[in-house]
């Protein structure tokens, strides 16, 4: 530097700070994007609310609470970086809070998020290091731990009582019997399971007909059977029955590019065509596809889109970024496997619904399915010239 | 397939920065009064010293010579007496030599420079003339690698190239050296344009710049519009559009092989600087002496674009435009690849194309990989950065290689964008450098082998 030069400068500091390349860092954090999937879950938990009232509330609270606590006390344990304020914890609480049934007792989400967190993500070294979806895990464990418990998604509840009395109501009625403000009615999927024909499903009538005959009692109309299971107002899990709600969410999602819109997709699509082209019998004849009935085959896509946590699934579990693969060909082939699973579980299986397990077997596939998707490295595998 | 402007695929979006400086007019930097001129100027053989301490020197003059192959010629960016030679301290951190001009004022030109050719006669050179000038005239790409321009014309007589492209993207935030370059001189990169097109004996010339400089894009447009082979197209804003294999793929649609050259691909990329330093050397007989520099950032009081001489250091710069309070980075180049540098001592070198003063903070911590895939989605290599980067923090170095680490073009691209702030490309450079010793380490131990035993003394 030349002399004058030296004489003029000013505010150097005292030393540069020197780094590798780039010198520029993008704003987002990944608390950052825990917390806008917490945004983005909470329209789907007001319906949860406003379809079954105070009490559901309650038990989202206790998931989200328990999570976070659990995830201090294990990195506390652990002598881990304390990372509860990552909204990470949070995600996996108020996830698996959607995904229990609103009339559970208190304890049912506070061991749920614990297993959520302990085994589930830290026992695997954290977050970005579990290989499981942590709510799924905590959800699976709850579904062997408490299965009358679990089974209470068939309880629908209304707010008709006021906050104080609701909360009290329940909590202190929950585990003796019917819930204090509650109404029974078979879900729309337990509905449409086959064998057929039985209860719900004789041969008589149309699917959307009987799901209808067991949501209100009589069979309406079934655009209304519809208009009910896409905002909400079926018995079912917390979280997943307003699918409008969801998919607002998922919008964010995807439009903050947290999601590739290609993963939901195929799972839902997947899922649907998978159900209806796997051959069911009723009563000794085939049924649906297999024996041309147009009309029944629409209302089980409908049905079937519309029920149980595919959405909540398919927004938010499937798509949690550390246990779905990173390319976007590994991401397609994740949820038409997916897909595949829940409509096997769904039709052939002992439960309702395979959300649930479906998203927990290609969590173990993950790095199979994104070593088997690898793009192209950019000049190799040329023709040559 | 594709819709809209051509480009590659991948890539981010950085923000632009260009405002702060984009807008102003070049202004000619005053002559301090120490130069200090590298003898390693870019990669390849360090020049070596023809003049000696103690030596009048005229502008222009030749002050070294190429040291080896991939070497540049040097010569006095203005007139003095050499002060000295000896350690000059080098963006890189190289120890590394440079000759230290004490200029006289009078900034005269040395009679063998300024040999100005007329129309006719720059028509009548033939390819191996105007490499020769190229060369003579110390010519290195201007972008920023600064590898020997005359090299780069020499290929091999088995490559043939179709197709020269000037890179006018400058898709790196704020700088704008190529951007007034383009509005200023748009005939004399044609003109340098038709030299490089020549000399590799190519059949087109294809102008490259980003969409967010369509005035630019015209004032080119307009110079080749007529001219048999010559064309400008616009690409897609995107960083890092201007690297060269992503530059060749929107243009040309063809893909440099992994770990082959553009030539590979039938391809010359030069920057637009570098166009018109060629037809300076060859038209007007000037060697290169000086280049825009365009010195922004955050913490620079007055931002500009500025004919600097080779050897201003950015100390002096600094001093002439003023540092703000608060500043943390220096930087020499553009924030994504540009290098953070340690000395206000430092010079200006042929391929500095800007000088930035930043307050950036260091980058927190890195957390866990959350396998977001944005490092995926924006690899413009197509690799597996998430991979690389989880090999990379665990010293895994020979496991990088069948996750192609060595075609990873060091953008940033993935560590710009990763949430968890993970340094990605850090590892990968680290994996890289370590791979390379241990290569070098397994071939002395073959020749080692290899070698016949001695015969035992008696």
């Amino acid at each position: 530097m030349s002399p004058e030069a030296k004489k003029n400068i000013a505010n150097l500091p005292e030393k540069w700070l020197v780094t590798t390349s780039p010198h520029l860092r993008s704003p987002e954090t990944v608390s950052q994007i825990m917390w806008t999937v917490v945004l983005a879950l909470l329209p789907a938990c007001v319906a949860g609310l406003v379809v079954f009232g105070w009490y559901a509330g309650l038990i989202m609270a206790i998931a989200v609470l328990s999570a976070m606590l659990s995830e201090a006390v294990v990195q506390r344990v652990l002598r881990r970086p304390m990372s509860v304020s990552d909204g990470s914890a949070a995600v996996t609480g108020l996830l698996l809070g959607c995904c229990l049934p609103a009339a559970c007792s208190w304890y049912v989400p506070a061991v749920g998020s614990f297993v959520a967190i302990f085994v589930g993500k830290q026992v695997f070294g954290g977050l970005g290091r579990n290989y499981f979806n942590p709510a799924l895990i905590g959800r699976a464990f709850l579904q062997f731990a408490f299965p009358g418990q679990m089974s209470m998604a068939k309880w629908k509840m209304l707010m008709r009582k006021p906050l104080l009395e609701s909360l009290a109501g329940n909590i202190f009625n929950v585990g003796a019997g019917t819930p204090a403000d509650a109404m029974s009615a078979a879900t729309p999927l337990t509905t449409v399971q086959p064998p057929f024909p039985h209860e719900d499903m004789t041969s008589d009538i149309t699917p959307l007909e009987a799901v209808g005959r067991s949501l209100h009692n009589t069979a309406e109309n079934p655009w209304d059977v519809v208009r009910d299971l896409g905002l909400g107002n079926i018995p079912g899990c917390i979280g997943e029955v307003s699918k409008l709600a969801l998919l607002l969410g998922g919008l964010i999602l995807i439009a903050n590019r947290y999601v590739n819109w290609r993963l939901p997709l195929a799972y839902i699509v997947t899922a649907v065509a998978t159900v209806v082209l796997l051959p069911v019998k009723s009563g000794g004849d085939w049924y649906g596809l297999w024996a041309g009935q147009w009309n029944v085959v629409g209302q089980l896509a409908v049905i079937h889109v519309l029920s149980g946590g595919l959405f909540l699934g398919a927004f938010f579990m499937i798509t949690d970024m550390v246990t779905s693969p990173t390319t976007s060909r590994g991401q397609v082939f994740y949820g038409i496997a997916a897909g595949v699973l829940v409509a096997l579980i769904r039709v052939y299986g002992g439960y309702p619904e395979g959300v649930c397990y479906s998203i927990l077997l290609v969590n173990a596939g993950r790095l199979l399915i994104e070593k088997c998707s690898v793009p192209r490295v950019f000049g190799t595998g040329l023709k040559k010239a | 397939m594709r819709f809209g402007l051509p480009t590659f695929r991948g890539g981010t979006h950085p923000p632009e920065k260009k405002e702060l400086a984009k807008d102003l007019v070049v202004e000619a930097f005053p002559i301090p009064g120490l130069l200090a001129v590298s003898l390693s100027q870019g990669i390849g053989a360090p020049s070596k010293p023809v003049v000696g301490v103690g030596d009048e020197v005229k502008r222009g003059q030749l002050i070294a010579e190429p040291g080896g192959f991939v070497s540049a010629a040097l010569h006095a960016p203005t007139s003095g007496k050499v002060k000295s030679i000896g350690e000059c301290p080098h963006p890189v951190g190289l120890r590394a030599n440079g000759i230290f001009i004490e200029p006289d004022g009078a900034d005269e030109w040395h009679p063998d420079a300024q040999q100005e050719l007329s129309e006719e006669q720059v028509g009548a050179l033939d390819a191996k003339e105007i490499i020769a000038k190229v060369g003579a005239a110390g010519i290195v790409g201007m972008g920023g690698a600064a590898f020997p321009t005359h090299v780069k014309l020499s290929p091999p007589p088995d490559k043939k190239v179709d197709t020269v492209i000037l890179n006018g993207c400058e898709c790196e935030p704020y700088l704008a050296a190529d951007y007034r370059v383009m509005l200023d001189r748009p005939e004399d990169i044609v003109k340098g344009l038709k030299l490089l097109v020549k000399a590799v004996g190519a059949k087109r010339g294809i102008i490259g710049v980003e969409a967010n400089k369509p005035d630019a894009h015209e004032r080119l447009l307009r110079e080749v519009r007529g001219v048999e082979g010559l064309s400008c197209k616009m690409v897609a804003v995107k960083y890092p559009q201007g690297a060269e294999k992503q530059l060749i793929k929107a243009l040309l649609n063809r893909e440099v092989p992994s770990g082959g050259l553009p030539m590979d691909a039938g391809a010359l990329v030069q920057n637009v600087g570098t166009a018109v330093a060629v037809w300076e050397a060859v038209g007007l007989g000037r060697p290169l002496t000086e280049r825009i520099v365009t010195v922004s950032g955050e913490c620079v009081e007055r931002p500009g674009n500025l004919l600097c001489r080779i050897g201003v250091s950015l100390g002096d710069l600094l001093a002439a435009r003023g540092v703000r309070p608060g500043a943390r980075r220096l930087i020499s180049g553009g924030p994504m690849m540009g290098l953070a540098q340690w000395n206000v001592d430092i010079p200006v070198m042929k391929g500095t194309s800007g000088v930035l003063v930043l307050d950036e903070p260091a980058p927190p911590k890195g957390v866990a990989c959350i396998n977001c895939g944005r490092c995926v989605e924006g690899c413009p290599a197509h690799l597996m950065p998430n991979r690389l980067s989880v090999l990379g923090e665990r010293e895994r170095w020979e496991d990088m290689m069948p996750w192609n680490v060595l075609d990873c073009i060091e953008c940033g691209v993935c560590t710009y964008q990763c949430p968890a702030k993970r340094p990605i490309v850090h590892w990968i450079k680290q994996g890289k450098s370590e791979l390379r010793l241990l290569k070098m380490k397994a071939e002395a131990e073959k020749k080692k082998k290899e070698a016949p035993k001695g015969v035992p003394a008696e």
